[in-house]
């Protein structure tokens, strides 16, 4: 285990010591002390490496990760995970605004609640949230999975491209473009393997899906009260 | 007697000023299809522009440099306020950002072929950046879009500098698109997006709002490379002192400043004309904001929006600027518009100098399209030979025109080189109407 402490350690020096690490190194498990709401905490990652923050971090935490896991065992601040690639990303507490915001690839796992706009644009990141998702969340979501096992805010899917969503509780309002779809065997098999890799117990059978209507795909007047 | 009796005077019909016979198209277009005018390129409309400014010249009281004898230096270094490698170019004009989708690979290996060959930069756009476009591009800017189409921290690394955008002058306040005519299969990859939809790019980026915001997003793609590139807020000239004045604070090492007549590849015709500032309003704002902040020259101005001849580059520069950018000029070096297409054009309703249905993706110069066929007619490397051409020919106009107003670097030239020929003009530029010592707003003149 390395242990990088912030309260003595630059923020620089941190990121650039972690981002050195090679798909090979021997350092695999890293401790980061003393984050105390600090930004951009183990951002641009790519290597195989455990990294967990003790604490709660600021905005963009773990942006762009590849292929690392970081744990943030406090809460997390607006645009956690923005663009990952790969690996996971896993937060102890809440997020706020933005989770996984425009996400490519690898898992979010949120234990708390998400604040508005989680998965906003999402281009294959899969995202698992324990508790609530706020307003305008997958808005322009194109591809991936956000799971929801709590609520969802007011708008979801706004504007939804081939994004899936999935909520176990209620859902406020749904955005432009997106309904309710048919739960299918194939996505109930999504769903139970996002929930086991999140490390969530719950029914996929209590879920309902949502998915774009693609009726504002290509413009049609007949459907310009949408846009 | 009738009113037609040849015998009497005629009234001579008159067309209205305000129902004019493109407005009453336009209003007969939209009646029959229900949809907003979409189009590329920038604002047509006649604005206050760099062609109501002259330089003075030299004179007595200034002396002027040799033509061909004495040097006047073009070189321009952006990125010095905190990126550890600054980008170095030969000439302080820059290819501005389009993206892979809007253009064809052809046409972005033919930009990156150019620009390299005369020493400058090329820019990616919203659309991710390309191989050809990469390998081509000795210094290529990656932009940072609100769509993050193709944004990987790989690419990141592999740029030589970072563009936020948060608009731009054809459109500030607007998001792209592209129509599914120029959603192909590669297209459609790189952009995570099902194939022939028309695509929505957001207007404002996802993951922050407002400048106390930028600064840390800023810090985020700062570490995500080390420290290592300029970072460039791109914004559409709306309110330049105040957009000028936040970016610093935000932290940019550049900021580029996009006037209405800097081109689109698609947005309604309505936002093109209608929304924003012509460039030659935004200049002198923008750089009172970096001399209010002691930042002048610290952090570099790149303006752009209708620059098309090196006394273009020459008058932006007088006003302050550090380095310009061109777009829809280096389009037409490529071939854009050309009049050997215009048989073409006309099949298309339309004709050379005003194709602009780039969004359709039927360009018959194979420049803003998908299609390989037409894509094929465009060869990259005539095309960036051009390109060089033109931006070689920009240069040396610049030049002859600093040399003979004294100056011996670009950078030399400056607001006293200048004056207007009209009051608006005047005004914008803050330099002398002809023949006088006033401009509108001059301080300490009341007026």
């Amino acid at each position: 285990m390395q242990t990088i402490d912030l309260a003595t350690t630059p923020l620089r020096e941190m990121n650039a010591t972690l981002q050195a690490q090679a798909d090979q190194t021997n350092a695999t498990s890293w401790d980061i002390l003393n984050p105390r709401g600090a930004h951009a905490i183990a951002v641009g990652l790519d290597a195989p490496i455990e990294v967990t923050v003790r604490g709660s971090t600021g905005y963009y935490c773990a942006g762009m990760n590849k292929q690392a896991t970081v744990h943030v065992t406090g809460s997390a601040g607006p645009g956690v995970a923005e663009n990952m690639m790969s690996g996971t990303v896993i937060i102890d507490g809440d997020a706020s605004q933005y989770a996984g915001a425009t996400g490519r690839g690898g898992l979010l796992v949120i234990k708390g609640n998400a604040s508005s706009r989680c998965g906003i644009s999402m281009k294959g990141i899969d995202i698992v949230v324990q508790g609530n998702i706020g307003h305008m969340s997958a808005f322009m979501g194109q591809a991936g999975n956000l799971v929801v096992c709590g609520d969802a805010g007011d708008a979801l899917g706004d504007s939804l491209y081939e994004a899936r969503l999935f909520v176990r509780g209620s859902v406020k309002s749904l955005g432009a473009d997106c309904i309710e779809k048919e739960m299918r065997p194939e996505h109930l098999e999504i769903l139970r393997d996002l929930l086991t890799r999140a490390g969530i117990e719950a029914d996929p059978q209590e879920f309902r899906r949502y998915g774009s209507a693609r009726k504002l795909y290509n413009f049609d007047i007949d459907n310009a009260a949408a846009y | 007697m009738t009113t037609h009796d040849k015998r009497i005077p005629q009234t001579v019909p008159i067309q209205s000023a305000t129902f004019t016979n493109p407005i009453n198209a336009e209003i007969r277009r939209a009646a029959a299809t229900g949809i907003y005018d979409i189009r590329g390129g920038g604002a047509k409309r006649k604005v206050p522009h760099f062609d109501d400014l002259l330089f003075l010249g030299a004179s007595i009281s200034r002396y002027p440099l040799e033509g061909y004898r004495e040097k006047c230096d073009t070189r321009v270094t952006l990125g010095t306020r905190f990126a550890k490698t600054p980008i170095e170019l030969d000439i302080p004009i820059t290819i501005a950002g389009m993206s892979f989708g809007a253009l064809s690979a052809q046409a972005k290996e033919a930009l990156g072929r150019g620009a390299s060959a005369a020493g400058t930069s090329t820019t990616t756009g919203d659309g991710g950046m390309t191989p050809e476009e990469r390998g081509h591009s000795t210094k290529l800017v990656y932009q940072y879009l609100p769509s993050r189409y193709g944004m990987n921290p790989d690419d990141l690394r592999r740029a030589d500098a970072i563009e936020i955008v948060v608009g731009q002058g054809a459109k500030p306040g607007g998001g792209g698109m592209l129509l599914g005519q120029k959603i192909s299969d590669r297209v459609a990859e790189m952009r995570t997006l099902p194939k022939g939809i028309d695509q929505r790019s957001a207007c404002r980026h996802p993951d922050w709002t407002g400048p106390d915001d930028l600064e840390i997003k800023i810090l985020e793609l700062r570490e995500i490379t080390g420290w290592r590139v300029p970072i460039y807020v791109k914004v559409g000239g709306t309110r330049p002192y105040y957009d000028t004045a936040l970016a610093v604070k935000a932290g940019a090492d550049v900021v580029v400043l996009d006037g209405m007549q800097g081109g689109t590849a698609a947005t309604q015709d309505v936002f093109i004309e209608n929304v924003g500032l012509p460039i030659l309003a935004c200049i002198r704002p923008a750089v009172r904001a970096l001399q209010d902040l002691g930042m002048h020259r610290e952090v570099q101005l790149i303006v752009s929006g209708g620059i098309r001849t090196g006394a273009d580059v020459a008058k932006a520069m007088a006003l302050g600027a550090d380095a310009v950018a061109i777009g829809t000029a280096a389009l037409i070096a490529l071939g854009d518009n050309d009049p050997k297409w215009e048989a073409e054009y006309q099949a298309l309703g339309t004709t050379t100098g005003a194709y602009d249905d780039w969004h359709e993706g039927r360009d018959p110069a194979g420049i803003t399209t998908q299609d390989p066929e037409l894509a094929a007619r465009l060869d990259p490397v005539e095309a960036g030979r051009r390109l060089r051409n033109y931006l070689k020919v920009m240069t040396l106009e610049a030049q002859t025109i600093a040399r003979a107003c004294g100056h011996n670097h670009l950078h030399n030239l400056e607001p006293e080189d200048l004056c207007a020929l009209t009051m608006e003009a005047a005004a914008m530029a803050q330099v002398p109407l002809a023949g006088t010592d006033w401009y509108p707003g001059k301080p300490g003149t009341g007026y």
